[in-house]
């Protein structure tokens, strides 16, 4: 039962109350009128995406680390097929693809559920960088190769070397911190996720200056700064949970919230210049699964390296 | 028409299938106008049937039926089965030496009795590498023979980098069908004009981005 009362269990209680009130004050928004037409339904949806996000993350963390790893896999499957969906590739790049779903995502999965951090650390930006490309040019395709063989690498290292980040943190045993590394996960996605959409809200009430007008047409200074600043403040607050002191809660907070924030900006470059709008459809009210993951996949990698160096 | 369990059973299966594992979806899919419905789309694979059908709305997609041909799903006893039970196909005999009934009229038919069809316009699966082959003329005939029915041209997806030509193993990709607004044919509309007007229509829906 020690599951139950764990600071991670703690964390989805607390998400739970909170979404029930979002839930509630998003009614009385729309049936007051306030908010109304595609912004009331698109509020509906975000919410009751929510509602399923926390469900199943709450879920996956009272089944185990088996379940986590598991379903962070089949979200770099899904992750790696809005990326690939949108890339140049093309029926000479097949069997590098084929391989990168069938082979190279199941195995980077295996080598870190089974705890061999150096081959997990290796076998995208390594072995993968040298050998697909090597699938690639037997097809003796030359037109746009650089193009299609990196696509396919970067899709690699976002959506499936980035995620697995994610799971391989409960791996991490760190001495004298009596709590299991699953709360490190739960902070880090619960500081992440809070950044975003804090960034939405602080942008939606007092954005004024577009940060990157090109880039992304909803980001705001001001959403920018009151996103990262309220969600680091969250992080300082769970700082207990942490083997983190109270100022090194912040600053972490602060790097891997930044880093959520540039992960966002780039991807949506990617998404501007290949002419989409979302990702995918496949969380309703967000777009794509990456639409969601973004920010975790380039905090992850840099909050796992902290906890490494710093921690260990 | 009450299907049995193992019809309904696959039904479901390829629905959610394809829903799952392709996310497929539809995109700009007119709402529905009353008047029977000729569906148009391009032709790469025999999962195009199951792509277009899957994205209709339920109520729609029972009174869908795609036109095919007869020599390629009479040939065995599953074939037959899927082709009259799974998918209630219109099928068609291809050749015109040996046909008893004529396809235009037995596609009509349908269209009368109040169904929608699924149509590819290119007569056959497309395995070459231009996007389009020429469309044959029998839409052309379809189109005049019932002048009430709308003609809705759809272009589907990515569902032809998911399993190219002599690949093994497909690889997902989210796919969609994209559809395009209803036509019909003109007044005084020859069949080059009105099989260039489609064919047009269709590429731009390949084209078109987001």
């Amino acid at each position: 039962m020690e599951r139950f009362h764990s600071p991670s269990a703690f964390f989805f209680y607390g998400l739970f109350a909170f979404l029930l009130l979002a839930s509630l004050v998003a009614r009385l928004l729309i049936r007051s009128g306030r908010v109304k037409g595609e912004m009331a339904q698109n509020l509906a949806d975000r919410i009751r995406a929510w509602w399923v996000m926390i469900g199943v993350l709450a879920l996956i963390f009272t089944l185990g680390a088996g379940a986590i790893t598991l379903f962070f896999a089949l979200c770099s499957m899904a992750a790696l097929r809005e990326f690939a969906t949108i890339t140049h590739t093309r029926r000479d790049d097949h069997d590098g693809l084929a391989i990168a779903f069938y082979a190279v995502l199941p195995l980077q999965y295996l080598l870190v559920y089974f705890e061999v951090p150096v081959f997990a650390a290796l076998l995208i930006p390594v072995y993968c960088f040298l050998l697909l490309p090597v699938v690639t040019v037997m097809k003796g395709e030359v037109q746009g190769f650089l193009t299609r063989v990196s696509e396919t690498q970067w899709a690699l290292m976002v959506c499936v070397y980035c995620v697995s980040h994610i799971p391989a943190i409960l791996t991490l045993d760190i001495p004298g911190y009596p709590y299991s590394a699953f709360t490190l996960v739960a902070w880090l996605i619960l500081v992440v996720q809070a950044s975003d959409v804090l960034q939405y809200v602080w942008g939606k009430a007092l954005g004024r200056h577009l940060l990157a007008p090109r880039v992304s047409p909803s980001k705001t200074v001001e959403g920018l700064v009151g996103g990262v600043l309220s969600a680091s403040a969250l992080g300082v607050a769970l700082a207990p949970f942490t083997p983190f002191g109270w100022w090194q809660a912040g600053l972490i907070a602060l790097t891997v919230t930044t880093f959520g924030f540039l992960g966002g900006l780039i991807m949506s470059a990617i998404k501007r210049d290949r002419g989409v709008k979302d990702w995918g459809t496949l969380v309703q009210g967000h777009g794509g699964i990456l639409d969601r993951l973004d920010s975790l996949v380039f905090s992850a990698p840099i909050f796992l390296h902290i906890l490494a160096w710093g921690w260990l | 028409m009450t299907a049995t369990i193992p019809v309904r059973l696959t039904r479901a299966g390829l629905v959610a299938t394809a829903r799952l594992l392709l996310s497929l979806r539809a995109i700009d899919l007119p709402p529905p106008a009353g008047a029977p419905r000729i569906l148009v789309a391009n032709h790469v694979s025999h999962a195009d049937f199951v792509a277009l059908w899957s994205v209709l709305p339920p109520e729609r997609r029972l009174r869908t039926r795609p036109v095919a041909g007869a020599d390629y799903w009479e040939r065995s006893d599953l074939r037959r089965w899927i082709a009259h039970q799974v998918f209630r196909a219109v099928l068609i005999d291809r050749d015109p030496n040996s046909r008893r009934s004529d396809p235009v009229e037995t596609v009509a038919e349908v269209l009368h009795g109040g169904e929608d069809v699924i149509f590819f316009p290119e007569g056959t699966r497309n395995l070459t590498d231009t996007r389009l082959l020429p469309l044959k003329s029998g839409i052309f005939h379809l189109a005049r023979a019932v002048p009430q029915a709308e003609i809705v041209p759809a272009w589907i997806l990515n569902l032809d980098r998911i399993l190219p030509k002599g690949a093994f193993l497909p690889v997902p990709l989210n796919c969609a069908v994209r559809f395009g607004q209803p036509m019909r044919v003109e007044t005084g509309e020859s069949r080059e004009d009105f099989l260039t007007r489609l064919s047009a229509a269709m590429l731009a829906l390949a084209e078109q981005k987001g």
